[in-house]
């Protein structure tokens, strides 16, 4: 099970969506479809069209900024960040 | 006494003002919207529903939806998309919203049309306008103005469900009669200070409005000028002459009168504010040949206040309420035609959108 950390700015979005959860996948893309079957539209908050990451969020795989088909290990940590911009 | 709900979007999120008929206190709601960037908000007539296009630079673009005058909202992009291949045009941003015939329809960066069936829950893909002159050049990202080339606006018809009329940034107007089957230039009689390799296209329509009492009756906020059609958009004749700028980007047209008609100029340069710092609305009587400033009210120094193409609505009650909404967060109000102003609202967030309805 990966274990993710989600930014606050989701959490209003979707309900009962927790700021850590524990996700079994084997890559970043596979963790966010499984989020996504449960809080649909999830997805479309992280991914645009390509499909690819949005460039104002970063996902980091033990601490190394990752991409959708980044490997998950059985412990890995997921850090989903929105980026620090914006006034 | 009928309800008056003016709501507001703003760059943090959208907010409501409340009112009676008689329009002289005002409470204020919000912000809704998890405060996300919201470009557009309206009412539907038809459905009772608000809806709130936004576009976050985290988690994209979507529209919020609220079935009870904004207490609750729920968002949706699902649908809200081209296709997820590399090299095909990125949704970058919706922005202006049209709820007609029991439809919502989204405009969208990059161009394209965008409907909803079932009140913003599902999204699928109304038009890109393909085949029309010069189509192929508008994802060219050497054709860009700041902020993407987009489909800021669709103005429908009111009794003829298949027709509408599309504003595309610096292209121009298309008017669709087979519910956006094919589409039509409707740019006749405009004006281009720039070089055009097909007069048929290439004009920056700001903003398109057509009167309620005679639907042949357009007039349009251009980027060089005002302009009215009386065939529906067919032909324009230029009707600048009084104003004291030929740039602006708001424009409301009279619910009772055709010939009565409200513009906001702005300096033309990187201001785009009010001139001089004065603050005014200029109003028409008799369809464009003679204007007059309206300031009563308003600020008459230090004022450099913007108002962009959703910037001003017109209620449709009796005597019609006029508001506006700046990108200094003040929204002002008048219940005399404009002869007079209140401010009802300061200190909001940058104003993107103002839209009135009466319940």
């Amino acid at each position: 099970m990966a274990e993710l950390h989600l930014p606050a700015t989701l959490l209003p979005l979707f309900p009962e969506l927790p700021r850590r959860l524990d996700v079994d996948a084997a890559t970043v893309e596979e963790a966010i479809r499984r989020l996504d079957e449960r809080w649909p539209g999830f997805r479309d908050r992280l991914c645009e069209a390509g499909p690819h990451i949005r460039p104002h969020i970063h996902v980091y795989v033990d601490r190394e900024r990752a991409a959708l088909d980044t490997a998950l290990a059985a412990h890995s940590r997921v850090d989903v960040i929105a980026a620090i911009s914006g006034g | 006494m009928p309800q008056t709900v003016v709501l507001i979007g703003t760059r943090k999120g959208c907010f409501i003002l409340e009112s009676n008929g008689a329009r002289r206190d005002w409470k204020l709601r919000g912000p809704y919207c998890e405060a996300w960037p919201i470009y557009h908000a309206v009412h539907d007539r038809d459905s009772g529903a608000l809806y709130a296009a936004a576009a976050s630079e985290w988690h994209g673009s979507g529209v919020w939806r609220s079935s009870d005058l904004g207490e609750t909202w729920e968002l949706s992009s699902e649908g809200l998309g081209y296709a997820e291949v590399d090299g095909t045009p990125k949704l970058s941003k919706v922005s202006g919203l049209t709820a007609a015939h029991g439809r919502l329809f989204a405009g969208a960066e990059s161009p394209g049309i965008f409907e909803s069936r079932d009140g913003g829950v599902t999204w699928s893909l109304y038009s890109t306008l393909d085949g029309q002159p010069g189509r192929e050049g508008w994802n060219d990202p050497a054709n860009q103005p700041p902020g993407h080339l987009g489909i800021p606006a669709l103005l429908p018809h009111p009794d003829e469900s298949s027709r509408y009329w599309a504003v595309v940034q610096g292209i121009g107007i298309f008017e669709t009669t087979d519910d956006g089957v094919s589409w039509t230039p409707r740019n006749r009689g405009l004006r281009a200070d720039w070089p055009l390799e097909n007069p048929e296209v290439g004009y920056c329509v700001h903003k398109l409005v057509m009167s309620p009492t005679d639907n042949d009756r357009l007039y349009q906020q251009n980027h060089v000028g005002m302009h009215r059609s009386d065939d529906g958009g067919q032909s324009w004749v230029e009707i600048t002459d009084g104003l004291p700028t030929e740039f602006g980007f708001a424009a409301a047209v009279h619910p009772h009168d055709r010939d009565t008609f409200y513009v906001v100029p702005l300096d033309p340069g990187h201001g785009r504010t009010m001139p001089d710092g004065k603050a005014a609305v200029w109003r028409t009587r008799d369809a464009g040949s003679s204007w007059e400033r309206l300031e009563r009210g308003l600020p008459q120094s230090g004022a450099h206040l913007g108002v962009l193409r959703e910037g001003m609505a017109i209620d449709s009650l009796d005597d019609p309420g006029l508001y506006f909404g700046t990108s200094t967060g003040q929204v002002f109000a008048s219940t005399d035609e404009g002869d007079s102003w209140t401010e009802i609202a300061s200190y909001l967030p940058a104003i993107s959108s103002v839209e009135v309805a009466v319940l």
